[in-house]
């Protein structure tokens, strides 16, 4: 008589990656999840580059590399940032029909699941990044800063597409529903809009730049336009507060993930 | 209109009306969304004013026009997804069954666009004169402006209901609002067009007709009364309308065939 089969039981790494491997699988086979990632960001820049740029001509207004690119930081870091929502969309979606309970189910190590989503998360971010880089190069953007700089502005939009991924997560495994999107959504649409997107802070005046002063975006913004500029400013900072944001998310996503594990 | 006929279009508007307004997740969104956007484009885009040839000192005057237009967009939403749902939940098939004349659905379901759109345009403008919009028109210039606001929000509200009739689906209308985006930022939503400088950006604008919707509003606001931008502004809304109610009607002949 022969002993009992064991069964291995997938680790952090396998879970991620099947994870992971599912929602990019998920999110390049169907064009309703690709193309509004990839046609987002691309309006949103040319609207902004495009119909704004006169705004570069403003008495005060001075960024060496020009408004196109003054704005690609702004798209780049919100692409990053919506990245991260849509795919706690992915997430409620799962919950909805039920196929998270069975990851849940599978997993010894759950926390393979957010960072399965995260990896997927990030690779949504770096396809949308290369497309929207290229078009802004091919559109004329000037880039005045040199090579560490530049990896410094994609790391900072790596930071945030991670944060955004979590704060997602955290909400979609609490709500457990797609109806949770407008509460995954509003907070980072209300917070991005609230920094100095049209203009530098320095411009800004009224109650927009009394919020905008103490919104932490402001200071991502700020730092990323600096690095694309090869005008470093408020660097430390920026990347302090991504990274806290970073882990303050991590601890929310954590909750959210003991919360759907209590749901059952 | 024989008597039968208005009946239907009474009973249906009346039914149009009562659900818009008993779903406050349906108008509170088009009131506040706009009104935010007014808020932070106004403050961020104020030094705007300071450009060469920007026809008014105030930013927030400027942009009201475009509160105006996105609370017309949601209309496209409201007016289609309540239709998507009655073709989903099988209340169309329903009404299909009465001797109940096309037009009448049609009519009838606008009825909800058109009480939202006074409901925006009120609270656009009540809302921005405290915020320090100013209407060069005077007392009729409002009045005016919130006549071009649901003239606007009827036309657009055609569309969504082609739209329902069309794909019976209430996320394909949902996914429509995305587009009408797309022609309100690539218009002369945040400068005139004289001032769009990126020569492919002022050639969409130029040939989009949402520029001349938003000219409208702005002419009321910034100018004074200008006759043929209010014309111009009037009647691409009375051209919207009868493409979207044509359209409508077709498909709706074509649905009530299937069903």
């Amino acid at each position: 008589m022969s002993a009992p089969r064991q069964t291995e039981t997938p680790g952090f790494r396998a879970i991620t990656g099947a994870v992971a491997w599912r929602s990019i699988h998920n999110f390049f086979g169907n064009p309703a999840l690709l193309v509004p990632a990839l046609i987002f960001p691309l309006f949103f820049f040319a609207s902004f580059a495009g119909g704004l740029a006169a705004i570069g001509e403003v008495p005060g207004f001075e960024f060496s590399s020009g408004y196109t690119a003054f704005q690609f930081v702004f798209v780049l870091l919100q692409s990053a940032a919506f990245g991260g929502v849509f795919t706690g969309f992915g997430i409620a979606r799962d919950f909805e029909t039920g196929f998270a309970r069975r990851y849940l189910l599978a997993a010894a190590n759950r926390n393979g699941i957010i960072a399965g989503y995260g990896v997927a998360a990030l690779v949504r971010a770096f396809f949308t990044w290369t497309v929207l880089t290229v078009i802004a190069l091919v559109a004329g953007m000037q880039i005045g800063g040199e090579g560490i700089e530049l990896v410094g502005l994609y790391g900072l939009a790596i930071l945030v597409n991670i944060a955004a991924t979590l704060w997602a997560a955290g909400v979609a495994m609490r709500v457990r529903s797609i109806q949770g999107g407008p509460l995954m959504q509003m907070p980072v649409f209300l917070i991005l809009f609230v920094a100095p997107v049209y203009v530098p802070l320095d411009l800004l005046s009224g109650w927009i730049h009394a919020v905008a002063s103490v919104n932490p975006v402001t200071a991502l913004l700020e730092a990323g336009r600096g690095l694309i500029s090869g005008d470093p400013t408020l660097i430390a900072l920026a990347f302090a507060i991504a990274i806290a944001l970073g882990f303050v998310f991590a601890w929310w996503s954590r909750g959210g993930l003991r919360s759907a594990e209590a749901a059952g | 209109m024989s008597d039968g006929l208005r009946a239907q279009v009474g009973q249906l508007a009346r039914r149009s009306v009562l659900r818009t307004l008993r779903q406050p997740a349906q108008f509170v969104p088009a009131l506040i969304f706009p009104l935010f956007l007014l808020a932070v484009n106004s403050g961020g885009l104020k030094d705007a004013t300071n450009l060469p040839d920007f026809p008014t000192d105030s930013y927030i005057t400027f942009a009201v026009a475009v509160t105006f237009m996105q609370g017309a967009l949601f209309s496209v939403m409201n007016s289609g997804t309540d239709l998507a749902r009655d073709i989903e939940t099988g209340f169309l098939n329903r009404l299909a069954l009465t001797p109940l004349h096309g037009a009448a659905l049609l009519t009838g379901l606008l009825a909800g666009s058109i009480v939202l759109g006074v409901i925006q345009g009120v609270v656009y403008l009540v809302v921005g004169v405290a915020g320090g919009v100013e209407v060069a028109a005077g007392v009729g210039g409002a009045v005016v402006l919130v006549l071009l606001s649901v003239a606007v929000t009827t036309a657009f509200g055609t569309i969504g209901m082609f739209a329902a009739l069309r794909s019976g689906s209430g996320e394909a209308v949902q996914g429509l609002f995305p587009v009408f985006f797309v022609f309100l930022f690539l218009s002369s939503s945040s400068l005139p067009l004289d001032l769009l400088t990126t020569d492919w950006f002022h050639a969409v604008a130029t040939i989009n007709p949402v520029s001349y919707l938003l000219e409208a509003f702005r002419s009321l606001l910034i100018e004074g009364w200008n006759a043929g931008e209010l014309a111009l502004g009037f009647g691409i809304a009375a051209a919207i309308f009868a493409i979207g109610m044509t359209a409508a009607a077709r498909s709706l002949k074509t649905r009530l065939v299937r069903t």
